[in-house]
C-alpha cells in the first residue's frame, strides 16, 4: 500500500463492501486502530489492511439514557483479538445488559444511509 | 531525564473571577475583561502594564489578539494555548517560564464564558466530530467520562455512593461560598434519585452549565511582595498529554495526573503530605477519585473509600475543592482556571468561611479533552520559597 493513501476514506469504502479491515504493520506486524498513514509510534509506511477476525471483548461499557419511550442505547470500548481497542455499540441485547469482559463479534449494518460496525454477543 | 521548572520564581499576585453563574449580556471577552481589570486592580495594576497576554475562549480561534486589541495593549509574549480545560495550568507554567526569562514582567492569564446564557447549553466545540466515534452518538463529554467511571467500578469495586461522596462534598464547599452556583443541601437520597443520564452518571455527577470568568496576574518573584501581601508563588508545573480519542487511552483508570503530579511535585519538592488545600478539575464526579488517586493521597483504587466519611468535605483531613468546585460553584465551558484562583485565594486567605488555615501548599490541577491533558500546579506560600 502506498503511503499516500487515505484511511479514513478507505476503512468506510471496506465497511461498505461488508469487510471488517485494519491496517498492520508490516515492519512489527502489529495492527493498530484508527486508521492512520502511519503506525503509532514507529511513523512505518509500509502498511497493508488485513481482514479482522472481528472477535473483541468489552473493555468498558455505558447506557445513553433517553427521554421515554424513545429506548436507551449502548456505547462500548471493545478490545480487539488482534489487540487494538475501539469504540462501538454492542447489540442484540437491552443495553444494560452489557457487561465488561463480555466476548463479542462484529457485525456490519446500516444506519443513516452508512455503513456502521456494530458488535454483539459472541 | 531532566524536568527542570525555575521553583518559586514566579508568582500570583492577583486574582480575581467574575460573572459566575448567569450573567446575561456579556460576551465572553467583556466577562474576562472584567475579571481580568479587578485581578490587576488587586495588584494597583491596569492593563497598560500587561506585557505578557495568556487567553483561550472556547469560541474564537484567535482569542488573544481579539482580547490584546479589547484591553487595548500590544503585548511582547502572547500565548493563546488550546488543550481544554487544562490550558491555564499550561499557560502558567510558560508565564513562568517567559517571566523567568525575561520575556515578559507582568502576565496574565484570563477566561470568560457566556455560555450559558448565550446559549443555554453546553458548547460544542471547536473540534471535529471524531469519525470514529461520533457514529456511535456518544453525548460528549459525559460517555467518554461514564466509560471511565465504569471501568473503574468494575476494576476497584467503586459504587455509585462513593460517587455520591464526591457529589456531595463539593456541595458542602459550595454551601460555604456565597459565589457559587447550588448551594441547596445534597443528600445522598437527593443524590442517588437525580435522574440517570449515561450510566452510572445521573444529573448530580456532572459539572454545571453556568456563565463565568476568571483572572489570575503573575509577575517575578522579586516583584511579588511589592504588589500583594500573601502571593502564591509557583513551585511546580507540569503537564501530560495522554490521548484525544477514548479508545486511545490505555488504561481509563490512570490518567495523565500520575505523571504530571510526580513531577510536579519533584520541582517543588513537597509531597502529597504537605499539601492543604487541593482544587481538581471535577467535570464528573469519577475525577475527583482518578485525580486524587493518581497525585497519591491514596493508592490506585482506593479513591472511591478515600472520598467517604467527609475526609474531602469541610472539616476532613484534606480539603478538596473549596469553592464547590465545578460540581456545584461554576463550570462555563472551561474550569482550570478557577483552581488557580482558589488556590491563590486560599494561600492569600482570602476565602471567608471556607478558608482553610495556614494554607503553605495547595495544588490547583487542570483537565482538558476527556482525561486527554492533565496540568498540575503546586503553588506555595512565601514560607515555602
Amino acid at each position: 500500500m502506498a503511503a499516500d493513501t487515505h484511511p479514513e476514506e478507505e476503512f468506510f469504502a471496506f465497511l461498505a463492501e461488508g469487510r471488517f479491515m485494519l491496517q498492520r504493520s508490516r515492519e512489527s506486524g502489529r495492527c493498530f486502530f484508527y486508521p492512520r498513514v502511519a503506525e503509532p509510534l514507529s511513523g512505518c509506511t509500509d502498511l497493508e489492511w488485513v481482514e479482522a477476525r472481528g472477535r473483541g471483548t468489552v473493555y468498558s461499557t455505558t447506557v445513553v439514557r433517553q427521554k421515554p419511550p424513545t429506548p436507551s442505547y449502548n456505547v462500548a470500548l471493545i478490545d480487539l483479538e488482534e489487540g487494538p481497542r475501539l469504540m462501538s455499540r454492542v447489540e442484540g441485547i437491552a443495553s444494560e445488559e452489557v457487561r465488561i469482559g463480555m466476548a463479542v463479534k462484529a457485525r456490519i449494518i446500516r444506519e443513516s444511509d452508512k455503513p456502521l460496525l456494530v458488535f454483539e454477543p459472541a | 531525564m531532566r524536568d527542570a521548572f525555575p521553583r518559586g520564581a514566579a508568582a500570583i499576585v492577583g486574582s480575581a473571577t467574575f460573572g459566575l453563574g448567569e450573567a446575561p449580556g456579556f460576551s465572553n471577552f467583556d466577562l474576562a475583561a472584567h475579571a481580568s481589570i479587578r485581578a490587576l486592580a488587586a495588584a494597583g495594576l491596569r492593563p497598560r502594564d500587561v506585557d505578557g497576554l495568556f487567553i483561550v475562549v472556547m469560541d474564537e480561534t484567535l482569542a488573544a489578539l481579539n482580547f490584546a486589541d479589547y484591553l487595548g495593549i500590544q503585548p511582547r509574549f502572547t500565548d493563546n494555548c488550546r488543550t481544554g480545560g487544562s490550558s491555564f495550568q499550561i499557560q502558567a507554567s510558560i508565564a513562568a517560564l517567559a517571566l523567568a526569562a525575561g520575556q515578559c514582567d507582568v502576565a496574565l492569564i484570563a477566561y470568560g464564558s457566556n455560555q450559558r446564557s448565550a446559549a443555554g447549553k453546553l458548547i460544542s466545540s471547536t473540534s471535529r466530530p471524531s469519525p470514529w466515534e461520533s457514529p456511535y452518538r456518544p453525548p460528549r463529554p459525559i460517555a467518554q467520562y461514564a466509560l471511565a467511571a465504569a471501568r473503574h467500578m468494575h476494576q476497584y469495586g467503586t459504587t455509585k455512593e462513593q460517587l455520591g461522596a464526591v457529589a456531595i462534598a463539593a456541595r458542602q464547599w459550595a454551601r460555604l461560598n456565597p459565589e457559587a452556583f447550588l448551594r441547596d443541601e445534597l443528600t445522598m437520597e437527593g443524590y442517588l434519585s437525580s435522574r440517570m443520564i449515561c450510566d452510572p452518571f445521573g444529573a448530580r455527577d456532572c459539572c454545571l452549565v453556568t456563565d463565568g470568568a476568571a483572572a489570575a496576574v503573575m509577575v517575578r518573584r522579586e516583584r511579588a511582595r511589592e504588589l500583594c501581601e500573601r502571593p502564591a508563588y509557583l513551585l511546580g508545573a507540569a503537564a501530560e498529554t495522554t490521548h484525544r480519542e477514548m479508545s486511545s487511552m490505555a488504561d481509563l483508570t490512570v490518567t495523565g495526573v500520575a505523571r504530571a503530579a510526580q513531577r510536579a511535585f519533584a520541582q517543588a519538592r513537597v509531597g502529597p503530605a504537605d499539601v492543604d488545600v487541593v482544587e481538581l478539575y471535577d467535570a464528573f464526579t469519577i475525577n475527583t477519585i482518578l485525580f486524587l488517586e493518581d497525585m497519591g493521597f491514596c493508592p490506585k483504587g482506593e479513591g472511591g473509600r478515600f472520598v467517604c466519611g467527609g475526609s474531602i468535605a469541610p472539616g476532613g483531613r484534606l480539603p478538596v475543592n473549596t469553592n464547590g468546585g465545578g460540581l456545584s460553584c461554576v463550570h462555563p465551558g472551561m474550569y482550570g482556571l478557577f483552581t488557580i484562583v482558589e488556590a491563590a485565594r486560599q494561600i492569600a486567605g482570602s476565602c471567608g468561611e471556607r478558608q482553610i488555615p495556614g494554607v503553605d501548599v495547595a495544588i490547583a490541577q487542570g483537565n482538558g479533552g476527556e482525561l486527554a491533558s492533565e496540568a498540575v500546579l503546586v503553588l506555595g506560600s512565601e514560607a515555602t520559597l
